[in-house]
């Protein structure tokens, strides 16, 4: 009953509707409602327990026990946060079920800073040039070569962090920014292969007319090519950003101490911190708000490209 | 005039600057003699990257697999020792054993949901809100991912026990009992990539044309049947290829479980790669933590040869 009173609503608004109407639009619609509601729930999934991480974070450990199911902050408070920044004294943080241990987030958000764009900068940079070399140049032995970087796709990262982690040791680069961000500086292969991509499918029509009036190799690079693949570019230093940013393994190997650990490998320290049996919930949850924001931060603005960029194949 | 100088573009196809060459007639904007030297000069950095940081790590890995080596002093070979104590270790049969457990309820769960939303999203929503929106989860960290979940599922005053509690059933111990801690850490990465390997299914189902379609609902066919019959079979390469990475991924399990329950309880959740750290780094073995991690190597290996085999992952019955 309530589906006829609505359709003469529906069809001004979607023309196309008066078709399916004659047909009998009903099974279609609940088909389409039930497609809604699950879609709705799987974004409701991935979603809220984003808010459940703020608004844990916003509360005070000492009522989150009592009202555990509460959707509101328990006792509205920003002591987690300035636990987390290490604003509060050892006291004070004890006193709110904090362990009282030195923690100092800025740090690692610095650090995290500088290893993703250190990296990304280096990588994304060379492995354009490394690119243009496989797509552009001519040269004996370059398929090969560029089969041999694609390969090391296939090599799990632990299998070579182990013999890099004893290279780094004995360059005496352990627990420094250099050892860090060194084998990523020159190139991913990931990186070199979407590029190589992207050149391959732009036009060479510029390119080809800059080098008949005697423009050398580098100057074509650095002038025609780099600023007319700015887009892809972005794209890639996005993901290249936020694939470091997130990176765990190789900074939890080479940066231990205080003034060396990424965000990733404080949240683990901050973790196994915790004062036995009440662990510091709404400072855990802090750290981890912190720790995500600047990918959301990211997101926010670039949303549009990072979503796009996924499913990418190099035609587009 | 720009048809004629356009034809002989040799960068129109990969192929093209050596035809061109075979037939004497170098490009009027080509040196003949090849770029040799100017690719040095692009390609040194990334190669310099290369060759430290992939090419002789590989090789001095493999070697270091047939050494006995503690950081101190030098490494002394032993011939494949490594791997006969490997073969009669009851940890690393444990981890494979849990390894792969993990892997096959995070990948099955992961691909049929992934698949589900797709579908959806297909038939109802393509706009960017919906896809950012489940895509959040993938931009986060692992150990975000696993904080974030080892407190909603707290036993004590996690909101998922307080639910399933309202429901009336017992509580799970999610991290605390061997029974759980492995499906839980699947669930995990599950929730993270779902999402993601979700767009890349919908790239895949938009690819294919939407005259097939037609046709198969002119022939009558109804929906369940299209799916088993033109959805999922021209979906397959797609499909091969989501599954491959994420089934040498998903054997990579690392960071969740590092985070939150560190191999236990007792053995529950020492991964592949969890053990390789404990027995590289923990126990300075790194003889031993290279042959394992040689192992993995070749297990990854195997299962992306197989797959592709099996699943004709370079195929496409779109033509």
């Amino acid at each position: 009953m309530t589906t006829t009173a609505t359709r003469p609503a529906d069809n001004r608004r979607r023309p196309f509707a008066k078709n399916r109407a004659a047909t009998g639009n009903r099974p279609f619609n609940w088909r389409r409602t039930t497609a809604w509601v699950l879609l709705g729930v799987a974004i409701a999934v991935s979603v809220l327990p984003f808010y459940w991480v703020l608004r844990t974070a916003l509360s005070t450990n000492g009522s989150l026990a009592a009202n555990s199911a509460s959707l509101l902050p328990a006792d509205f408070n920003l002591g987690a946060f300035k636990r987390v920044f290490g604003l509060q004294t050892a006291a004070e943080a004890i006193a709110e079920g904090g362990s009282g241990a030195s923690i100092n987030f800025w740090q690692y958000l610095w650090n995290s800073l500088l290893f993703s764009s250190i990296t990304t900068a280096g990588a994304v940079f060379f492995s354009s040039m490394a690119a243009y070399a496989f797509a552009r140049l001519r040269w004996k032995g370059r398929d090969g070569v560029f089969s041999l970087f694609l390969g090391t796709m296939l090599v799990p990262p632990i299998f070579t962090a182990l013999p890099n982690f004893l290279l780094v040791k004995n360059l005496g680069l352990l627990n420094s920014m250099l050892g860090m961000v060194l084998p990523y500086l020159f190139m991913t292969p990931f990186a070199i292969f979407f590029m190589r991509q992207f050149f391959l499918n732009m036009s060479r029509e510029v390119e080809e007319a800059a080098m008949i009036d005697g423009a050398k190799h580098w100057r074509i690079f650095f002038q025609i090519v780099m600023p007319n693949a700015a887009a892809p570019i972005a794209t890639l230093a996005l993901l290249t950003f936020m694939g470091q940013w997130n990176e765990y393994f190789w900074p939890l190997l080479v940066g231990t101490t205080e003034e060396s650990r990424v965000l990733t490998v404080g949240l683990g320290v901050f973790k196994s911190q915790a004062p036995q049996g009440a662990p510091d919930w709404s400072g855990l949850m802090a750290a981890t708000l912190v720790s995500a924001t600047p990918v959301l931060i990211l997101f926010a603005i670039f949303g549009k490209k990072i979503v796009n960029s996924i499913g990418f194949n190099g035609s587009k | 005039m720009t048809t004629l100088t356009k034809q002989p573009d040799p960068g129109l196809s990969a192929g093209g600057p050596q035809k061109l060459r075979k037939r004497g007639k170098p490009a009027a904007d080509f040196r003949g003699t090849g770029d040799l030297k100017t690719a040095l000069f692009f390609i040194a950095p990334a190669m310099l990257g290369f060759v430290l940081f992939y090419l002789v790590p590989t090789i001095r890995g493999i070697y270091l697999s047939f050494t006995e080596y503690s950081i101190l002093g030098d490494p002394e070979w032993i011939g494949t020792r490594n791997y006969e104590r490997i073969a009669k270790d009851p940890l690393f049969w444990n981890a494979l054993g849990v390894t792969s457990q993990y892997v096959i309820i995070n990948i099955a769960l992961q691909t049929i949901l992934a698949l589900g939303i797709a579908l959806l999203m297909h038939r109802v929503a393509k706009s960017t809100f919906v896809r950012g929106a489940l895509l959040m989860p993938y931009l986060m960290a692992n150990v975000i991912a696993a904080l974030l979940w080892f407190w909603m599922l707290d036993y004590q005053i996690g909101i998922v026990n307080q639910l399933i509690e309202w429901l009336g059933m017992p509580r799970v111990a999610f991290f605390g009992s061997e029974q759980w801690a492995i499906p839980t850490q699947a669930l995990i990465n599950t929730w993270r990539h779902m999402g993601y390997t979700a767009l890349l299914i919908f790239a895949g189902l938009q690819a294919i044309p939407n005259n097939v379609y037609e046709a198969a609902s002119i022939d009558g066919s109804k929906a369940v049947s299209t799916f088993w019959r033109i959805t999922l079979p021209l979906l397959r390469p797609v499909l091969v290829l989501v599954l491959v990475v994420t089934v040498i991924g998903s054997f990579q399990v690392f960071d969740t479980v590092a985070v939150t329950t560190a191999g236990g309880p007792v053995n529950a959740t020492r991964v592949l790669q969890f053990y390789i750290y404990q027995r590289a780094f923990n126990e300075q073995d790194f003889g031993y933590g290279s042959a394992l991690a040689v192992i993995l190597f070749l297990i990854l290996a195997l299962v992306a040869f197989i797959q592709m085999k099996f699943l004709r992952g370079n195929q496409s019955d779109l033509d």
